[in-house]
């Protein structure tokens, strides 16, 4: 696949620069208030939220508990008090409603340096990547389980790179930014989104919640794909796609529902025939086999730049 | 593994699915096996760095504590620190060093109330019985008031004082004239919140507070004070002693 360098060119010429970047610019705004809310205390003495993303407390009342943490420590054998468990359970109920690695999307602080790892990548033309599969993640999430148990430890938080890199910010421990640090030259030279589509085991766990949560993308106008390629280039995980996008023949339904999609809202952004849209899993208004109407627009949509390879599968 | 047609064992494709499932599970238990080993060895931890008041012994501290900082967060008094990767506790875990800002003890031991886990054990509700270490006279040879001289400091700080820090009087035999007043720790009382240890008005203190563990402060069970169990039983352990004949040179019948 040769993706476009400059995948956003054409979806910025047909619909603006807001309708081009809107995703985009609510996931930094997103981001960057989740880290001025545990910010403002150390920084301005306003406490909003203590803690970190591990667990944190914010105005006093609202408790919330990474849910993944709380897997290492049962398997290391300790059983939180019960605010970590309403916490758990809270942010758990969230991400079951809002998609489950829409964490990774919008909350995460990796996830602006991995993104600019991508852009650097396609900027710079870095076409390399090592062939790292997909479901290794999910044997780092059993890995990662075992080695809590054995150790009577939590495993994966003494290197893990998302808290790490999170205390760096909210703490000043400066020597946690390194992860982060790492993650950026291994997603720009060694393999294409391959930390957070290859290895990162939070995001696998937060992916089993996605695999059932409400929120999705869905290519619900994908009769209007001309097979321009711009999502699969900016998609961190292009595999999720096709499957919605190419299952019209199949009777696939539109809607993406992979647990890997991170609902960043990038295919969206880059699509300048508004292929794709954020809704509901459960779709009233397009029925999966509605191919009367998908077939008579698809005909008066001339595919442009149709690549052989990308077949339905 | 599962998709139709892949069940056959002769399938190739079945062969390169099982292959490929034992390179990444191979490569995995590799990666968790490392990071077990980094999990265990993390339980190092250099003696002057004590956790929070009600901490849970070491070991379970790990399994407990979530590294979310919230201890730190609400210690009115900036005693806690979140550990960096050069600090030596386990990265991200809250400790303290005694002798740049000791624990105050706050009578509402906010870290504790602030823990959302257990790390820190919400069952301490009393600061006096916290047990962070003990303080130790790690030098008797610099100790001011062991070379006779009147300091205290360690004795006149210490907020359990007369209880966990006592002054017992000796005689100075250098002067012949003058009394030692030898401050001695009772770990009974001592909390190890580390207040003398910051305050020995040595360049070294010559009071530490150390980790319970390495202050070795369990009395060995196979050994029994006689004098204690004397007094648990109400009768002496053992019959009275023998009476033995006294036997005299003189007393005749030599052998």
């Amino acid at each position: 696949m040769t993706a476009n360098a400059r995948p956003y060119r054409e979806a910025r010429a047909q619909k603006g620069l807001w309708a081009s970047t809107r995703f985009l610019v609510l996931r930094r705004i997103s981001q960057l208030s989740f880290l001025a809310l545990f910010l403002s205390g150390p920084l301005f003495g306003i406490w909003i939220a203590k803690g970190t993303l591990a667990s944190s407390m914010t105005l006093g009342v609202l408790p919330l508990n990474d849910p993944f943490i709380f897997l290492q420590s049962l398997a290391a054998r300790h059983w939180p008090e019960g605010v970590a468990i309403l916490g758990t359970a809270i942010v758990l109920g969230s991400y079951l409603l809002l998609g489950g690695r829409s964490y990774c999307a919008w909350v995460c602080p990796v996830n602006p340096v991995t993104d600019l790892a991508a852009w650097l990548r396609r900027r710079l033309g870095i076409t390399y990547t090592a062939k790292v599969r997909p479901e290794l993640r999910l044997y780092f999430v059993v890995g990662v389980l075992a080695a809590s148990a054995v150790s009577g430890s939590m495993a994966w938080e003494l290197i893990n790179p998302i808290t790490a890199l999170h205390r760096a910010l909210v703490f000043g421990l400066w020597s946690g930014a390194c992860g982060a640090g790492a993650i950026f030259i291994f997603d720009l030279f060694v393999a294409k989104h391959g930390w957070c589509g290859h290895l990162c085991p939070v995001g696998a766990f937060y992916g089993q919640i996605g695999r059932v949560s409400l929120l999705r993308v869905a290519a619900d106008n994908r009769a209007a794909c001309d097979d321009c390629m711009d999502c699969f280039a900016v998609c961190p995980e292009p595999h999720v796609i096709s499957p919605a996008l190419r299952g019209e023949r199949s009777g696939t339904s539109p809607v993406i529902a992979s647990g890997d999609c991170t609902l960043c809202g990038a295919c969206i952004d880059v699509c300048s025939k508004r292929v794709f849209n954020l809704g509901l899993r459960a779709r009233s208004g397009v029925a999966p086999t509605n191919s009367a109407t998908v077939t008579a627009s698809a005909s008066q949509v001339a595919p442009t730049r149709r690549s052989p390879e990308r077949v339905a599968p | 593994m599962a998709d139709s047609g892949a069940g056959n064992p002769g399938d190739p494709r079945r062969r390169k699915a099982l292959q490929e499932m034992a390179r990444f599970g191979g490569g995995a238990a590799v990666a968790a096996t490392m990071l077990t080993g980094f999990g265990v060895s993390s339980r190092a931890k250099p003696a002057q760095t004590l956790r929070p008041p009600g901490a849970l012994p070491e070991k379970q501290f790990l399994s407990a504590c979530v590294r979310c900082g919230l201890c730190v967060r609400d210690c009115p008094y900036d005693t806690l620190n979140l550990s960096d990767w050069a600090d030596g506790p386990a990265v991200g875990t809250p400790f303290f060093v005694a002798r740049n800002v000791p624990c105050e003890m706050c009578d509402n031991i906010p870290c504790v109330k602030a823990c959302p886990t257990g790390a820190l054990d919400h069952s301490l509700t009393d600061i006096a019985k916290a047990k962070m270490g003990v303080a130790v006279i790690t030098s008797r040879e610099t100790c001011l008031n062991l070379q006779g001289l009147r300091c205290d400091v360690c004795y006149r700080v210490c907020p359990a004082i007369d209880k966990a820090i006592t002054l017992e009087t000796s005689h100075n035999a250098r002067t012949a004239r003058h009394a030692i007043f030898e401050p001695v720790v009772h770990a009974e009382y001592c909390t190890g919140c580390g207040k003398c240890e910051k305050s020995c008005v040595l360049n070294d203190a010559a009071i530490k507070v150390l980790p319970i563990e390495i202050a070795a402060l369990k009395q060995d069970e196979h050994y029994l004070r006689g004098w204690e169990e004397k007094k648990k039983s109400g009768a002496p352990l053992v019959d009275a002693p023998l009476k033995l004949p006294v036997r005299k040179p003189d007393a005749g019948g030599a052998p």
